[in-house]
């Protein structure tokens, strides 16, 4: 099966009861040496997980994943060490790494696109990678069989949802908030009708993210999509030395 | 220019670039986090109707006349002239309301916001002068205007930050990153993406996602348009070069836009050269950075084997940026301009030897693109240069202290 094909089975078919659950953790955050055993309990737990690649201008992050960002570039970490790691383990659920695109463009896509096979990686998050601007990366990583997740927002309108759902593959990635990574503020009062409109739009599943951060929000956005992602908030539990397999399960019925 | 180059040039003389993809050549584009893509989208078509629009471009015209004190001045400056062995003319941006060149931009981009109803305006700033520009221009259409500015900057640039407050700005510091420039980018790019339905961001410079590029190149060739016609009369023809200095590239790309036609006109900008050439040492972006992507563009850009963007160092805030306009690297690629730098130490002399012989203060980023005049002068004795003196120095004072009297 194709990495964006696997990604797209176990969003539908997730483990337990509920939306599939996508964790989100930086890579190599935050110590460097603790990244695989991190990576494989929550590829217990999870049913797909992202993986960032700290950037040093993560300009559609909050403080959290700011914070992460610049502590794991500090310590070492970079796009060749992830792939490295990722290749001597082997995990039974699907990986995509979130980079913002200057890492991967001066890596070279094609490159990439080997080296991300070769790691295990199923798919990409390219958080500052319109779709008009998109196409020579999609492309490169459809023909080596690599997902390539595209993001909605609630400025998106009904006709652009459409066509970005239609570049999307693995699955579509609907941000709740008009705003970076990691906001405390709650889920936005219109994020119901916003996610029925982006789902009556889409055919592949659709998960939600940013400003998910308890049992609460996972129940009300599950009867809207197909799984959610968790960013910030697993970060801070981490750093709260709070189990990621706890907290992960917390929020799950 | 081999014919392919003399045909991209003639490309962007006829207004094909940015093309719709708001491209220069390859340069430029759009790589914005989607959130903010509608925005962009819908500022895009306000700008190309208003600049076009007799109505608004007569209103703009009016306040940069009325309010921003244009045309500025193209000063001969004599003595100058007489040391260097060249005729050395001076396009005064300093003389403009707020003190640089700025303020044409600041003022333009204010009167577009208040016409897509903005409720609020956030800008960034380096050396201070975009923050002050925006905020005179904010208080005088009445939008509140907020500015985040690196905690390094609001250090060396503190006369900027307390006139933005009596203008009626909020100055937010930005702590994370770097701490110039760049940071402030960032940080008023997240500003944007959370309220992107009812903010105007005021972007400084010729960077950013398209048509940001273009709209403060717009906004920024009037320098170019009044000094070409005030040298040919003043000096009797054109210059044989014309030097500015270079960050983002707003003011440089404003005095060069007028000439980029005329052949016998040589164009230098003149980046920041800091302590020396090692990365990390300096912000000379074009002189040694390689293409790559930062705040929505893609340009040339100052960032390492990995692609992490390197910090910069310049004694000049305003140059402090590892990135650069996408229309520069386009026009560096095509070989009608050419970028060098201008150590620290250099550009400190020049604002020396101008305020002893001219009677004027220049910004300690203006002294980079005379240093570069200087260097020309020695090869090219009796030939006219005009430099772009895009701002006065005053608000390098603490800088210029420190370093003088000590």
């Amino acid at each position: 099966m194709f990495g964006s094909e696997l990604i797209e089975d176990r969003v539908r078919n997730p483990q337990q009861k509920g939306p599939a659950i996508v964790p989100f953790i930086t890579a190599g955050y935050p110590h460097k040496d603790g990244f695989l055993s991190l990576v494989q309990a929550l590829a217990d737990c999870a049913d797909v997980i992202e993986i960032g690649v700290p950037f040093s201008d993560p300009m559609a992050d909050g403080v959290t994943i700011q914070r992460s960002s610049h502590l794991a570039i500090e310590s070492g970490v970079r796009l060749r060490w992830i792939l490295n790691q990722l290749k001597t383990i082997s995990i039974n659920t699907p990986i995509i790494l979130m980079s913002y695109l200057n890492p991967l463009y001066v890596y070279g896509y094609t490159q990439l696109a080997q080296d991300s096979k070769d790691a295990g990686v199923d798919g990409f998050i390219v958080p500052d990678l319109p779709i008009e601007e998109g196409e020579e990366l999609r492309e490169i990583l459809k023909l080596a069989g690599l997902g390539m997740i595209q993001l909605v927002t609630p400025t998106t309108p009904k006709d652009r949802i459409k066509k970005i759902a239609a570049k999307s593959s693995g699955f579509l990635y609907a941000v709740t908030v008009k705003g970076v990574t990691g906001g405390n503020d709650g889920l936005p009062q219109e994020v119901t009708g916003y996610l029925e409109t982006v789902k009556a739009l889409t055919t592949i599943p659709v998960c939600a993210g940013f400003g998910v951060r308890s049992r609460s929000d996972v129940a009300l956005l599950e009867p809207l999509v197909d799984g959610v992602i968790v960013g910030s908030a697993l970060v801070e539990a981490i750093e709260d030395q709070v189990s990621p397999v706890d907290f992960l399960t917390s929020l799950r019925a | 220019m081999n014919q392919e180059n003399k045909k991209l040039l003639q490309q962007l003389l006829d207004g094909e670039f940015p093309d719709s993809r708001g491209r220069f050549g390859i340069f430029g584009g759009q790589y914005a986090p989607e959130t903010l893509m509608t925005a962009l989208k819908n500022l895009d078509n306000k700008v190309k109707t208003l600049l076009t629009d007799a109505s608004f471009m007569g209103e703009l015209s009016t306040e940069l006349n009325q309010w921003a004190g244009r045309p500025t001045a193209l000063t001969h400056a004599k003595k100058l002239s007489e040391l260097w062995g060249v005729e050395v003319y001076l396009k005064r941006e300093d003389l403009t309301h707020t003190g640089a060149h700025k303020i044409n931009n600041a003022l333009g981009q204010a009167l577009i916001a208040k016409k897509l109803n903005a409720k609020r305006v956030v800008a960034e700033t380096g050396a201070g002068q975009h923050g002050v520009a925006s905020a005179a221009a904010c208080a005088r259409v009445g939008i509140p205007c907020v500015v985040y500015m690196g905690a390094i900057d609001i250090e060396r640039q503190a006369p900027n930050v307390d006139r933005m407050r009596q203008l009626g700005a909020e100055v937010i510091p930005v702590t994370t990153g770097d701490q110039t420039l760049r940071a402030a980018v960032d940080e008023a790019f997240r500003d944007w993406v959370g309220s992107p339905d009812d903010t105007y961001y005021i972007l400084g410079s010729v960077v950013g996602p398209h048509p940001y590029p273009y709209l403060v190149r717009e906004l920024q060739s009037i320098i170019g348009k009044e000094a070409r016609e005030q040298i040919i009369t003043q000096a009797g023809g054109l210059p044989d070069a014309v030097f500015a200095c270079v960050g983002g590239g707003s003011n440089a790309i404003g005095i060069f836009h007028a000439f980029l036609g005329d052949e016998s006109v040589d164009l230098y900008g003149v980046e920041a050269g800091g302590r020396g050439q090692k990365l990390g040492d300096n912000a000379a972006t074009l002189a040694s950075g390689k293409p790559g992507i930062l705040h929505g563009t893609y340009s040339m850009l100052l960032h390492d084997d990995d692609g992490l963007v390197q910090e910069t160092h310049s004694v000049s805030a305003g140059l402090d940026y590892p990135g650069v306009g996408p229309e520069h690297a386009f026009l560096q690629s095509i070989g009608r301009v050419s970028y060098t730098s201008a150590e620290d130490g250099e550009a400190l002399e020049q604002v020396r030897e101008c305020c002893g012989l001219e009677g004027i203060l220049p910004a300690l980023e203006s002294a980079h693109a005379f240093v570069g005049a200087k260097k020309w002068a020695e090869a090219n004795p009796s030939k006219t240069v005009l430099i772009g003196l895009s701002g006065r120095g005053d608000k390098d004072m603490p800088t210029l202290s420190k370093l003088f009297n000590n």
